[in-house]
């Protein structure tokens, strides 16, 4: 391995060394207005081409153990665990809520009630885990799959189901697509489509919380997908080179849409990576709730302490499709799925839950219907609310205040309504 | 009141607001010990400290990803873009990201800061260190584009950007850094944002300019009245917000207009403005109005001269529009 990289530098030293001799008659070709000849074809032979051996293995890197916590019989040794009993049900409950949640929204958006919408099927513990391990006045940025995370925050799940009507209650104003949230009490940021951009933003968050002195770490969460990226390699680069203090979340679900995994990087894992920039990697059964959580509060502590951020993988599976707008029977075969729904995160905690004594069976149906009933009740009240922001919404919060522009285009706009109300309403305007 | 170039000018703004403001920094390629390739960053770092003037790595996306993530936390990052030409690798962090994180998270998430970048051509930089890349960002709603003169707006304008609620794209003419000179008051203060300087009064045509072009629309100026022509000049300053009751006000006087950028013309400002005018002053217009601007190439290398709307091709523009 190491004897054909050897071999591959000198080829291209050669390869190299022969160019400057060539320049000056390519220029003076230039001159005679002639195509320049290439610097190869003046020097002799051509430089040997390295050849791509088949099936070369890729570049080993010392490994990245897998850090798991519960077995898949639900055992856990007690001296890793370090939430209290009425903390794990708590974040079993909030797994629970994440996975009712998703199913009903599924569902609602199966009948035209909701447009689209982005579950978490799978990856609960990753999401929820890392949360749970960072401080409240810690900022999240999130990718799309993390509205568990801003719901376990403190976001209401009224209007977490407003956002998803984008109705008059939806907090971003119908600015935004289903599973766009933001919520800045629970120091959630704006969630966009393009992917892997919050990684440099969380970034500069946690960079300006270490110049004023605060102790705020920031949790990036994107998925192995965004490895691809270019503001992941911009993020993790200016992370490691300031030590800036950030966790930095990769939720390797194996897929990226339809693209699986091993076509979106030829590295053996995605950890791995953190060693090009100089940063601690660390690889998690990313369906495992209480590794997921004892990793982040390690990475958090660390950057807390000033020696900067983590890569932390997780290692999940996406059970259901990118979103309700795939189905990812075209590109996935069953069999691929059948081995992970057997490490579901959520039966496995729950079997953790039952073996330490902290829920029985009759516990566990009480809460699925506390869940379900405070979800149809959140969906009652959301479905409540108007179903459309002011009109004046659509111009507003573009600029601090309103320019001239969004002010006539406003004016111009109601004039138009007021004369042929089709405008207003797009099945009558066909 | 002391005479500086426009880089000793921007150089005192950026000074002045992070003695004003401890959430002011600046980031960017190079602004640190080395004080920026241009200067204008110069002694900020023996003054503030490397916390506060920050060298990046070098890539443009991460200077105003990174700016983004800090003005969201509540600095007030003021990041350098080496040249105007090297911003689009930054385009979906400013476009997708900057621009829209007010709008699209309904008002409860902002990032005031202020990217500063040379921009426009004049210096032999062939198309790479030449781009005057304005419309693309007054284009795109939720940024401010600002473009100074002369020193004593650059100053003024960028204190009123940093200080802006807003994302600003300030747009510095690299052209006129050094080459022009001016009197600039001591001290803090503010230029607003949207006013438009009428430089020139004139009643019979309107000339449109920013930016390095505002000294050649001056220049055509001067030669049109010695031809008997009266021009009035006005230095637009700020182009997001624009100060459309000036533009409106003048040529609803003239009835005449010239408008006259370095971008190329094909969707230019210069294009909108004409749409403005034509909607605004449709009934005081006596001509067509004329637009003369860079041409529709990259920006050349050699013919930079003959690419760039200087002062004669703007008084042929002048001209026409008088005798029509």
């Amino acid at each position: 391995m190491r004897g054909e990289v050897k071999v591959d530098l000198e080829a291209r030293r050669k390869a190299n060394g022969s160019a400057p001799a060539a320049a000056p008659a390519a220029q003076s070709l230039a001159r005679a207005s002639e195509p320049p000849a290439s610097p190869t074809a003046t020097s002799g032979a051509p430089p040997p081409i390295p050849p791509t051996p088949p099936g070369e293995p890729p570049i080993a890197v010392e490994p990245f153990p897998l850090y798991r916590v519960l077995d898949d019989e639900g055992g856990a040794d007690p001296a890793e665990v370090s939430l209290e009993p009425a903390e794990l049900v708590g974040l079993y409950r909030w797994m629970a809520l994440n996975r009712a949640l998703d199913e009903r929204m599924t569902a609602m958006q199966r009948q035209g009630r909701i447009g689209f919408y982005i579950g978490s099927l799978g990856e609960e513990a990753a999401i929820l885990g890392a949360a749970r391990a960072m401080e409240p006045s810690d900022w999240i940025f999130p990718c799309y799959r993390e509205h568990g995370a801003a719901l376990m925050r403190g976001m209401p799940l009224v209007t977490y189901v407003c956002d998803l009507l984008g109705n008059a209650g939806d907090a971003m104003l119908g600015h935004q697509m289903p599973c766009h949230e933001a919520w800045r009490p629970a120091l959630f940021a704006s969630i966009s489509s393009p992917i892997a951009t919050q990684i440099p933003q969380a970034v500069g968050a946690a960079w300006a919380a270490r110049i004023r002195g605060d102790d705020m770490v920031s949790l990036a969460y994107f998925g192995e997908g965004a490895t691809s990226a270019n503001d992941f390699h911009t993020g993790l680069n200016f992370a490691g080179v300031n030590r800036v203090p950030v966790v930095l979340l990769c939720r390797n679900n194996g897929w990226a849409i339809s693209v699986p995994r091993e076509r979106q990087t030829a590295s053996e894992t995605i950890a791995q990576k953190a060693i090009a920039y100089g940063i601690r990697g660390e690889r998690v059964d990313g369906n495992d709730l209480l590794a997921v959580y004892n990793a982040t509060r390690r990475a958090r502590a660390r950057a807390s302490r000033g020696e900067g951020p983590t890569l932390v993988e997780c290692v999940t599976y996406r059970l259901g499709g990118h979103s309700t707008s795939d189905d990812p029977r075209a590109y996935r075969p069953a069999e691929l799925v059948d081995p992970w729904l057997a490490k579901d995160p959520i039966p496995r905690m729950r079997r953790y839950l039952a073996r330490r004594g902290l829920m029985g069976e009759a516990d566990e149906r009480a809460l699925q219907e506390s869940v379900k009933e405070e979800i149809l009740r959140a969906v009652k009240e959301a479905e409540a609310f108007p179903q459309k922001p002011p009109l004046e919404t659509l111009f507003r919060g573009v600029y601090s205040e309103p320019l001239w522009q969004q002010r006539e285009q406003l004016e111009e706009l109601e004039r138009a309504i007021a004369e042929d109300p089709r405008v207003s309403d797009p099945h009558r305007g066909r | 009141m002391p005479t500086l170039n426009m880089i000793q000018a921007v150089n005192d703004a950026l000074r002045l607001e992070m003695r004003r403001d401890r959430d002011v920094v600046v980031l960017g390629e190079d602004v640190g010990k080395f004080g920026g390739v241009f200067r204008a960053t110069q002694g900020l770092y023996e003054e503030f400290g490397a916390d506060r003037v920050i060298d990046t790595p070098l890539a443009e996306s991460g200077i105003v990803g990174t700016a983004v993530g800090m003005a969201l936390y509540g600095l007030r990052p003021v990041p350098e873009v080496q040249f105007a030409d090297f911003i689009f690798p930054a385009m979906d962090q400013i476009v997708n990201e900057l621009a829209k994180y007010r709008y699209r998270s309904g008002g409860q998430f902002s990032c005031p800061l202020v990217i500063r970048s040379p921009y426009g051509g004049g210096i032999r930089g062939g198309h790479y260190h030449s781009q005057s890349p304005e419309a693309h960002f007054i284009h795109t709603p939720g940024l401010k584009v600002v473009v100074p003169s002369n020193p004593e707006d650059a100053k003024g304008l960028l204190a009123s950007a940093i200080r802006d609620p807003d994302p600003v794209l300030f747009l510095e003419p690299k052209r006129v850094y050094r080459a022009v000179k001016g009197e600039v008051p001591e001290g803090e203060y503010a230029v607003p944002l949207g006013k438009a300087r009428v430089t020139r009064a004139g009643h019979e045509v309107t000339v449109l300019a920013w930016g390095a072009m505002w000294h050649e629309a001056d220049q055509a100026a001067r030669e049109a009245e010695r031809e008997g022509i009266d021009c009035e000049v006005l230095d637009l300053r700020s182009l997001q917000p624009l100060d459309i009751e000036a533009v409106v006000a003048s040529v609803t006087k003239t009835g005449r207009a010239v408008i006259v950028h370095e971008a190329p013309r094909t969707c230019g400002f210069g294009a909108e403005l004409s749409a403005l005018v034509q909607e605004r002053c449709f009934l005081s217009l006596e001509a067509p109005v004329a637009r003369v601007t860079g041409f529709d190439t990259p920006f050349p290398y050699t013919l930079e001269n003959e690419y760039l709307p200087r002062a004669p091709r703007i008084l042929r523009a002048i001209r026409e529009v008088a005798r029509y």
